[in-house]
């Protein structure tokens, strides 16, 4: 059997990220154990730079897609714009993760773990080819499974963990049963030959090929965290440490999206009609299951976790309009979106390193005038979940509405409109907690006597993302011109 | 020099706000800071004001830059002959309401002022945009400041007043978000300039609930009571005289003339409702038992009256509504600063705790008589000027709709009269002890500078209407 030609360079942003993955789990064995932490962190962080670079060099240099490694994988700014953002993602989560008090002995672990999961993501993103597909996907969320109990003396942490494994991995069955559909009705496993399949053999209403593609959207609505595939978000997202949740909430989110766009248009464009519509349903019920559910939260994590199931919804507005628009308002979206979800987690983080207990909506009572970045920071966050001006998250509504309307789907726009609406309740009662209601009672502040610890990477951190979160809304033009550059590389 | 005006008048108050709050000043040195860029902010509008050339139609100080080409949005800000004057009574009364908050002194001055220099920049921005996108995002960002000063400095009810606020605000708003999407893609552009028009009655309607929910037009005005009650005084006075006119700027700048047709024949349903407000605020400020109720409703009424002067949908009427805008917004401005200040020295604004003021207060007494007297439109007033020609406007559009504004008009003498007797006559009420002082040189020289203004259109209504350009 003959041997691909290997790009490595299309591979690299995953290489690096591996690599500093392998560093990292040396570093857990031979460096002692007063330096493994600073000393995994900077490896993790150094890796995630350099995927961020290599996926910048990449989008840079590709200027027409290619199919690489035997076509396994695709060469494209598509998956490089996505990389950019993980590796982000996963350089904003180390800033998160540092000052958490994970044990000595599993931080090695940690990081690894971590750049080892964003290796995966960064793989996932290129998949042309429905073998990769599962790969990717399986060993990103294999990672996320142990990152999200790696706190073992949490129980709140191992039952995350064992509940995201579980549904998880239900998930990933499905998803491979409509692999295994897809490919059995038209026997091909890249993208696009799939396409051709179909076309060529008239299998546009072939029930194997619909209900397989049935089966692949609620696989990947799982990852992304869309209703009804939703259920183990919240339980999730407030049982993991939250570092873990704050990188999960921003990449995970991504690469699904991301991915399930690339293989709706690459493999199935001859079933468009019935996946836009299937998409624009997942994404209503997402819309009307996340918000309504977010009103009742007074846990922070959880409500923070109906809001993704909510924004998924807005993201998959923009899928189901199918168009050279929609993947532009996807792929801007996520910017503001990441980081505002990464920044407003690591407010959290903050606030529960301080108190030492779950962060509620009492507990942050009077935060914002005792913590003003970090209080205005998730002013910042809020506004941008709410998609109010002067933040990213105004122009990526906007961008998602008007994709919809120009796919003519107005309706949809009318959804997005009254789910903001009702959003606005829970996104402002942040809001109204840390500004206009004082501590009712004295909240014990964990380490007794002093202030708490100031944190200046988690805070430059914090920072960092109201920077992205607010400068979205103003370089909106050279988000959009790369976004456009991106998504002219797909069969739209 | 000259092209940048429009864009200096935005962008001054907003990086006075960073300064404000970025800087780790002395609490005085905030407020003085503040005050300063207020000021400084009047006078370079009334820099563009003799700059200003009222013979030719069309934006001037205008400048545009591409914000995201691909669906045509750009930054476009310009002001028209009738936008000046909407910035300069803003900018006025701003200016007012930091001074009085100078004077008063109110905690976590910072912040504080901070919110009040980028509310300015909103609303200047609001009235100066030529992008209807840009409009929508400074629209929207007038509600952020405007949440927390209400919801962090306000009343013990603060808390439901801003959520009321709040939704209420969006819930319009997101409709009009969802009106200008439409608008925009169908028509290929968001610039206001370029004179597109639209027959569509559903995106007419969206941008008609934006707004009928800012003025507020009956009966989208559930928030205002909380609103206007619970705010502080000079915040009130920027809601009710500021903030409302940017609905009025939206009906006129963008709803009518943009959508000709929908307005035209959707005139019926704007006219009774804000026919409907007029008469049912005036009703219900006659019977408010507080002054502040008393201002609130009126403003309700008032802004119909604005409404139904530019639905009229001729010069007469609109000019009308022009000016009655100018001297609504000083004068609700010169009211709740006054309900202030009253509220100082009785700690409460119930008239049936309130009476006798006058006696030895002879400067509030000549200032609220001043202020009442213009608000309810006594003949020579610059009040009655704009409501003339706002009832001269719509009588050729029926006689039914004029005789509504004068039954409004008349209420408002009732009301008004009963205000400032409650106040000011009658038996010394519980609530105001002797020791309460006149008017302290600080209060007059915020709010003798509103009413003058007031007299002086009074004197000269044609400084406005004859200065109007669309």
């Amino acid at each position: 059997m003959p041997t691909p030609n290997v790009d490595w360079f299309a591979l690299s942003p995953s290489l690096a990220l591996l690599g500093a993955s392998a560093l990292c789990l040396l570093g857990a064995v031979f460096v002692p154990a007063a330096a493994r932490k600073l000393f995994s962190a900077s490896v993790a962080a150094l890796g995630f730079a350099g995927a961020g670079v290599m996926a910048g060099w990449l989008f840079a240099d590709t200027h027409r897609a290619t199919g690489e490694v035997a076509d396994a994988i695709t060469r494209d700014r598509w998956g490089a714009f996505a990389q950019i953002l993980v590796a982000g993602a996963g350089l904003l989560a180390v800033g998160v993760s540092y000052g958490q008090r994970t044990r000595a002995d599993h931080v090695g672990e940690y990081y690894a773990l971590l750049t080892a999961s964003a290796a995966g993501m960064a793989f996932l993103v290129q998949a042309s080819d429905l073998m990769t597909l599962f790969l990717g996907l399986e060993w990103f969320s294999i990672c996320l499974y142990i990152l999200c109990a790696i706190e073992i003396d949490a129980v709140s942490s191992l039952e995350a963990g064992l509940k995201y494994l579980v549904v998880g991995s239900f998930g990933s069955a499905v998803l491979l049963y409509g692999l295994a559909l897809v490919y059995g009705a038209t026997g091909e496993l890249k993208f696009g030959a799939i396409a051709d399949a179909i076309q060529a053999q008239g299998l546009e209403n072939d029930g194997l090929v619909l209900a397989g593609l049935a089966l692949i959207i609620a696989g990947l609505g799982f990852k992304a965290s869309a209703a009804p595939f939703h259920m183990w978000t919240p339980d999730v997202y407030e049982g993991a440490p939250t570092p873990v949740t704050s990188f999960m909430s921003a990449a995970t989110k991504t690469v699904a999206l991301v991915l399930a766009f690339r293989v709706l248009v690459t493999a199935f464009p001859a079933e468009s009609d019935v996946w836009e519509l299937g998409i624009a349903v997942i994404a209503c019920v997402s819309l009307a299951w996340g918000n309504i559910a977010a009103l009742v939260q007074r846990n922070l994590k959880r409500m923070l976790a109906y809001s993704s199931i909510s924004h998924a919804g807005f993201m998959l507005i923009a899928v189901a309009a199918d168009s050279e628009l929609g993947a532009k308002a996807l792929l801007y979206y996520l910017v503001p979106y990441g980081a505002a979800s990464l920044g407003a987690f690591g407010v959290v983080a903050a606030r529960e390193r301080e108190l030492g207990e779950r962060v509620t909506l009492d507990n942050i009572a009077g935060m914002g005038w005792e913590r003003p970045l970090l209080g205005v920071s998730m002013w910042a966050f809020m506004l941008a979940f709410a998609g109010l001006p002067l933040t990213g998250g105004f122009v990526g509504k906007f961008y998602v509405f008007a994709a919809a309307y120009d796919a003519g789907m107005w309706w949809l726009v009318i959804v997005g409109v009254i789910a903001t609406a009702v959003s606005l309740y829970y996104y402002l009662a942040v809001v109204r907690s840390m500004y206009m209601r004082m501590p009712e009672l004295e909240v014990r502040l964990a380490p007794v006597g002093g202030s708490p610890p100031r944190e200046a990477l988690l805070q430059s951190t914090v920072l960092a993302c109201t920077a992205v979160t607010i400068g979205a809304f103003f370089a909106v033009q050279p988000l959009i011109d790369l976004a456009e550059k991106a998504a002219a590389q797909l069969p739209l | 020099m000259t092209d940048w005006l429009a864009t200096i008048l935005i962008v001054l108050p907003l990086a006075a706000a960073l300064i404000v709050w970025l800087l780790p000043l002395a609490d005085r040195t905030a407020g003085s800071l503040a005050l300063l860029a207020a000021l400084v902010e009047i006078g370079v509008w009334i820099n563009a004001v003799t700059r200003f050339d009222f013979g030719v139609s069309g934006p001037q100080f205008d400048q545009q830059h591409s914000w995201f080409g691909d669906l045509g949005v750009s930054y476009h800000v310009g002001l028209y002959g009738f936008s000046l004057w909407l910035v300069g009574m803003s900018v006025v009364v701003l200016g007012a309401a930091i001074a009085y908050a100078f004077w008063t002194g109110r905690p976590r001055p910072r912040a504080y002022f901070g919110l009040m220099l980028f509310l300015t920049g909103a609303v200047v921005g609001v009235f100066s945009s030529l992008d209807l996108l840009l409009f929508y995002v400074f629209f929207e960002a007038m509600l952020i400041p405007l949440y927390v000063l209400v919801g962090v400095w306000g009343g013990a009810g603060r808390l439901t007043a801003t959520l009321k606020f709040v939704i209420y605000t969006m819930a319009g708003s997101l409709l009009m978000l969802a009106a200008i999407v439409a608008f925009g893609l169908t028509e290929g552009t968001f610039d206001l300039a370029s004179g597109t028009t639209s027959d569509n009655d559903l995106i007419f309607l969206g941008f008609v609930a934006a707004f009928a929910v800012k003025a507020p037009l009956f009966p989208f005005h559930g928030w205002l009571p909380d609103a206007y009650r619970e705010s502080s005084a000079e915040v009130a006075a920027v809601l009710s005289g500021v903030v409302s006119k940017a609905a009025g700027f939206g009906f006129l700048f963008i709803a009518i003339p943009h959508f000709p047709q929908p307005a035209h024949d959707l005139q019926w349903l704007v006219l009774a409702l804000a026919a409907a407000g007029l008469v049912y605020g005036s009703l219900v400020a006659f019977r408010a038992p507080d002054v502040r109720g008393v201002i609130a409703y009126s403003s309700l009424a008032q802004m119909s009256l604005v409404t139904i002067g530019l639905f009229a949908l001729n010069t007469l009427g609109t000019t009308g509504a022009v000016l009655q805008m100018v001297n609504h917004g000083l004068l609700s401005a010169s009211l709740f600063l006054l309900a202030g200040v009253i509220e100082r020295r009785a700690t409460t604004g119930d008239f049936a705790l309130l009476g006798g003021m006058a006696r030895g207060r002879p400067a509030l007494a000549t200032v609220l008589m001043t202020a009442g007297v213009i608000a309810l439109a006594v003949p020579g007033s610059t009040a009655f000027a704009g409501e003339f020609l706002i009832l001269a406007g719509v009588f050729n559009q029926g006689w039914g709709w004029a005789v509504a504004g004068a039954l409004g008009i008349v209420l408002a003498a009732m009301y008004m009269l009963r205000l400032i007797s409650a106040v000011l006559h009658g038996q010394v009420g519980s609530a105001v002890p002797d020791e309460a002082l006149d008017l302290r040189p600080a209060e007059l020289a915020v709010v003798v500078p509103l009413v003058a203004l007031l007299l002086a259109l009074s004197a000269w209504p044609a400084a406005v209407t004859d200065h109007l350009t669309f």
